[in-house]
């Protein structure tokens, strides 16, 4: 093959024309670029936005309008894809970009997940204020950047594109929790997230140059096979084969960069400081699209390293899962556990996105675990199932999620503190917002009627399971159990303020009606928490799909 | 008949809804609405006294596969022969051999002999069905189901039997009169009668669900309300004891999420079809013919047993119960003690029982006992209290103690699984039966503190006396609650105390001692209150003043309460008729699911 040759083939995979077809929505004329569209908006507004301030014109249009109207574009070509859900979806995944990316109903849902979450926050922004129209095109390229690097996360099928996805979501996120200016909390809690967040790139970073080195390869799909032959006798997986050990610690490197965006333990430090310090809206982003985007990218990670049945590696994988369940108990016990002593509602919040972390990681632990039994073939409705109890989580999550922080940003704006004190008797003057706290805090909880019970259910529901196989996954659950008591304690300490005590005479006023804008935001954010709680099937199905089409495309069972 | 189920669970929401668009201050509007959604309630909780087939033993409605209620079914008992389309036509009689002759004597041919279960309609043998595919002509379902998340099996399937329709009754009459009773609430009226009517959904929906998964949601759903109406409303130490009501019933709610997903799985291994499911009903059947080995029914049940035994309250698990009773407003004391401890009970009886019948013979002994603790302890702590409202808390653990003991008392024979049938039927529905006279009875007394907190707003027994010159009416009614309470013959405290006592005799005369022993202890308290409350010549406490007689509102309640005391009392197969049936079957399946289980146990403990 010679130059022009590849650079032939280069061009068709980009632009798909002459190319054999390529599954999707926009057919075969226009290869990866097309499938690429979503992303390809991201970068146009972000450009845009660059571009209005540079000539002076967002004095006459206001940055967030560029933002909205941006990720709404966005979001609409994701749509498009969507509705390949459930009907003419690629049923197998389509490499993109000579296979750094790969796009299939993962990916798709994934992308739909972040933009919708895209346009709830800069909606959220331009109720709230901040940041204001001085600083809007900054906060908006910074926040476009983050999502566009989140959604090369959740597409990522190379070591390559996954070190520099994470990297392309980091960094302007730093540049965001110190967007209050002039706010020594939040330069703090910036600094603290960079130092942070740099480490654990470059012990990443190490990680996966030592799996490249390996494996001679750097593609997902590839990884596994390559694995098999490196690993295809009994004896050479031990920790006497030097090859397993360097195995072994290049895959705990790359867990310490991943578990730094998931804020595991023992790799949370920064979450706290960096919620505190950051405004709430940023808090409300950072704890739910970036653990989002964090999750597939685990997924997909994992399962790289688990496709092919009957290897030697069979129980590596499963001490794996059991690893990955040991850190998800951990890290919900200690989430919940600190939550308890916090006094700020920012800082609570972050405690609780460690311990719903922690639930999360369960689903992928159980997911480890039954994908790889003791003994027999895997059941791979099970797995199906851990995956779509992630998945349902985490799309609970969203709206729950940013509900919280929508009341805390709206509240902050009437009576300027954040303190779980100054929230004392907010019901009798702002009942929407303590609704809308109501519905958010009980649905993390785990409690029907809302969606985090059934999120919560599924995943308890798929540890069960996988603790058929290895009774650890039962230790796990009951942790799980447990730690959906301890949590209860300090999201009613909220709730108690809330409704139960007096509101202070010399408190500030916090008047906001129902039917003003942030009411009717709050609203719109909390609701699908309830109808998630009701109306499960529809999205239970769907992303039941998506989890068979994850296991189809990626596993050659 | 499925849209009178959906309407009686969820025409107390849809109140909740349309108050949810009132204005803050219509507060008279706003409790009159709450009412009269609670009264609408009733009246679709009364209708089902219409459709209710006495002879029918098991879950009711039974439908067809048009969806639609089978109005007219004859439920078959052991020795039924049908005939011409008819059951037990005259003259037509079984001899010794089995063979049906009639008047005559002479054999007549195209008989058919009934087993006890089997359904007869329009003149045929109905094939009954619970499984949840679609139905064929001639097949039948029991209770409405539809789908709701249909990839995990979960359905919203409701119905009802002997055992839920007094419970449902109970529920809305008490939220009926707990509704009346609200007029003391003044803070945050609309608030209040929302949580309310929420509270009132989720009691009923779990009295009807039989889908174990319907019924964790309605039995979760039920509690937020609760933790709020304790906590905005109630007394001075309302924030402990709202936050511990809602802990232990969540850890409890935990346990019983865990035993659920056990099921969940385990019924894939024993199911037909290999398919996991969360239908109470199948997973019963599927207990029955013993698919749930040992380990998992033991390990199910004390997860189910403690999730329930909170709720009730027995002994250990009772000490959210004081605090609650005492800091909660009347009206939701009212139905803290008429209602909520009965849920406890009766997911005893509607999943922990059925689902794990080998596990629940293997702990009658602790059960047992656990029972007998709590009727003396709960007597005992009565006692030391000074508190009215504390005195009545405790109570009601004496009082649901007869429950545990009644439903427990199953003796093992020599070569059967019951020893004595009779025995443990009486057993249960002495139970069942104190389920309901507590309901009622303790109801009353809350409300009868509630009447004279409300007027001198202290409950400090030794600060009361001679309220009966004050108020002699009132005093009049309190006394027959009371009397209602002690269990005084002729009222319906007896006949549920007595049931269960006698029953105890064959499970073990010790026990019956220390059961019968509680009756008198049960007297001691409230004769002892009765006299430091109402007789003496003088009120020794704060604000005398303010003891003036009841109003009509209060009148009618507390008259309805005494009423359906005595009524009950004096005619106790109201309740006892319609859950005969129900009661005998259950105790049927259990002995069935026990012999189904324990010779394999015994057989692998031969192995090697």
């Amino acid at each position: 093959m010679n130059f022009a040759d590849i650079i032939r083939q280069l061009q068709q995979d980009t632009y798909g024309a002459g190319a054999e077809p390529v599954a999707g929505v926009f057919g075969s004329s226009m290869g990866s670029l097309g499938l690429f569209l979503p992303e390809l908006l991201l970068c146009l507004t972000i450009v845009l936005l660059l571009l209005v301030r540079l000539f002076g014109a967002d004095r006459f249009v206001p940055p967030y309008w560029t933002a909205l109207v941006g990720a709404l574009a966005a979001f609409c070509a994701a749509v498009a894809e969507f509705y390949g859900l459930r009907g003419a979806a690629p049923e197998t995944s389509v490499e993109m970009f000579t296979g750094l990316l790969v796009y299939d109903k993962l990916t798709v849902f994934f992308r739909l997940y972040l933009l919708l979450f895209l346009i709830f926050v800069v909606a959220l922004t331009i109720l709230s204020g901040i940041p204001d129209n001085e600083d809007g095109p900054d906060f908006y390229t910074l926040l476009f950047g983050s999502t566009l690097g989140m959604m090369l996360m959740v597409a990522a099928n190379h070591l390559l594109i996954l070190f520099l996805a994470i990297e392309m979501a980091s960094v302007p996120s730093y540049a965001m929790v110190g967007f209050l200016k002039g706010r020594r909390k939040s330069s703090e809690a910036a600094f603290k997230y960079v130092v942070f967040g740099a480490g654990t790139a470059g012990v990443m970073l190490y990680g996966l140059s030592l799996l490249g080195g390996l494996l001679g390869t750097l593609e997902f799909p590839v990884v596994a096979e390559r694995l098999a032959v490196a690993f295809s006798s009994a004896e050479s997986v031990s920790l006497s084969n030097p090859a397993f050990a360097t195995l072994l610690l290049a895959l705990l490197m790359v867990f310490v960069g991943i578990a730094f965006k998931l804020s595991l333990v023992p790799f949370h430090f920064w979450c706290p400081d960096a919620f505190e310090g950051a405004a709430a809206e940023v808090g409300g982003f950072l704890s739910v699209a970036s653990k989002g985007a964090a999750f597939a990218l685990l997924v997909r990670f994992c399962l790289a390293f688990s496709t092919v049945p009957g290897a030697e590696l069979d129980g590596f994988g499963l001490y794996l899962g059991l690893a990955l369940g040991a850190v998800a108990a951990v890290t919900a016990t200690f989430g919940n556990l600190a939550a308890y002593a916090q006094t700020n509602v920012k800082r609570l919040l972050a405690y609780s996105t460690i311990a719903h972390a922690g639930y999360m990681l369960m689903a992928v632990a159980a997911m480890m675990v039954l994908l790889h039994p003791p003994e027999g073939t895997a059941d791979l409705d099970g797995v199906a199932a851990a995956i779509e109890g992630l998945l349902y989580y985490a799309f609970v999550y969203l709206f729950m999620n940013l509900g919280a922080f929508t009341v805390v940003a709206f509240v902050r704006n009437e009576i300027f503190s954040e303190e779980i004190d100054d929230y004392n008797g907010l019901v009798s003057q702002a009942p929407v917002l303590c609704v809308a706290m109501l519905v958010c805090m009980f649905s993390l909880v785990g409690m029907p009627p809302f969606g985090g019970f059934w999120g919560k259910l599924e995943v308890f529901a798929a540890l069960f399971d996988a603790g058929r196989l290895h009774w650890f996954m039962w230790l796990v659950l009951v942790v799980g159990g447990a730690n959906t008591v301890f949590s209860l304690f300090y999201y009613l300490r909220v709730l108690k303020a809330m409704f139960i005590a007096e509101r202070p005479e010399n408190a500030r006023e916090a008047r906001v009606r129902a039917d003003s804008l942030q009411g009717l935001y709050a609203i719109v954010v909390s609701v699908p928490v309830l109808v998630l709680g009701v109306v499960i099937g529809p999205l239970a199905a769907t992303v039941r799909n998506v989890a068979e089409g994850l296991l189809s495309a990626v596993a050659s069972f | 008949m499925a849209a009178l189920l959906f309407a009686i669970i969820f025409l107390p929401a849809a109140g909740a809804l349309v108050l949810a668009f009132f204005d803050d201050d219509a507060e008279d509007g706003i409790r009159w609405t709450g009412v009269s959604f609670s009264v609408a309630t009733m009246v679709a909780t009364l209708l089902l006294l219409g459709g209710f087939n006495y002879e029918d033993p098991g879950i009711q409605p039974l439908v067809q596969a048009d969806g639609q209620a089978l109005e007219s079914y004859v439920y078959a008992h052991e020795g039924d022969v049908l005939f011409d389309g008819e059951v037990n036509p005259v003259g037509i009689e079984i001899d010794e051999e089995g063979v049906v002759r009639n008047a005559d004597g002479e054999e007549v041919e195209g008989a058919v002999l009934l087993a006890a279960g089997d359904v007869v309609h329009n003149g045929k043998v109905a094939e009954e069905v619970t499984h949840d595919g679609p139905l064929e002509a001639g097949q039948f379902r029991r209770g409405f189901a539809s789908e709701w998340i249909p990839h995990w099996n979960v359905y919203y399937r409701v119905g009802y039997d002997g055992i839920a329709v007094p419970l449902v009754l109970l529920t809305s009459v008490i939220s009926f009169l707990a509704m009346l009773a609200s007029w003391s609430i003044k803070k945050m009226v609309k608030g209040y009668v929302i949580l309310f009517l929420l509270l009132e959904t989720g009691m009923l929906g779990v009295f009807l669900a039989l889908d174990f998964f319907l019924f964790y949601i309605f039995w979760e759903v039920m509690l937020l309300p609760m933790y709020f109406l304790i906590g905005v409303w109630g007394g001075p130490r309302r924030e402990y004891a709202a936050i511990k009501f809602f802990l232990y019933t969540l850890v409890g709610s935990v346990l019983m999420l865990i035993a659920m997903l056990m099921f969940y799985f385990y019924s894939a291994d024993a199911s037909a079809d290999g398919s996991k499911i969360f239908n109470l009903l199948e997973l019963a059947r599927i207990a029955k013919a013993g698919g749930f080995d040992q380990n998992v029914q033991l390990i199910a049940f004390v997860l189910l047993f403690i999730g329930f035994a909170i709720k009730v309250p027995t002994f250990p698990f009772h000490t959210w119960l004081p605090d609650a009773h005492v800091e909660a407003p009347t009206p939701i004391s009212m139905i803290l003690a008429g209602v909520l401890l009965k849920m406890g009970g009766y997911g005893i009886l509607r999943i922990a029982f059925p689902l794990c019948p080998w596990a629940t013979q293997a702990a009658a002994l602790v059960l047992v006992v656990i029972g007998a603790v709590s009727i003396i302890y709960g007597a005992l702590a009565a006692m030391a209290q000074t508190d009215f409202k504390r005195l009545v808390a405790y109570s009601s653990v004496s009082h649901m103690g007869y429950v545990i003991v009644g439903i427990a008392v199953w003796k093992l024979g020599e070569s059967t699984a019951v020893a004595n049938p009779d025995q443990w039927r009486m057993g249960l529905s002495g139970a069942m039966f104190q389920m309901i006279a507590h309901g009622v009875s303790s109801a009353g007394m809350f409300f009868m503190v509630g009447v004279v907190y409300d007027r001198v707003h202290h409950r400090n027994l030794n600060e009361f006396g001679g309220l009966t010159l004050k108020m002699p009416l009132y005093s009049g009614l309190a006394a027959g609650i009371f009397f209602a309470g002690l269990g005084l013959p002729g009222m319906c405290g007896f006949i549920g105390e007595v049931a269960v006592t006698l029953a105890s005799f064959s499970y073990s005369a010790f026990l019956a001692v220390v059961v019968a022993s509680g009756v008198i202890l049960t007297a001691g308290y409230i004769l002892w209150a009765l006299q430091r409350v109402y007789l003496g010549a003088e009120y020794k406490g704060p604000h005398e003043e303010a003891l003036v007689p009841m109003n009509g509102r209060e009148t009618l309640i507390a008259g309805t309460l005494l009423a359906f005391a005595v009524v009950l009392g004096v005619y106790p197969r109201l309740i006892l008729d319609m859950m005969d049936g129900s009661v005998g079957l259950l105790v049927e399946n259990l002995a069935a699911g026990y012999e189904a289980v324990a010779p394999a146990a015994e057989e692998t403990a031969l192995a090697p």
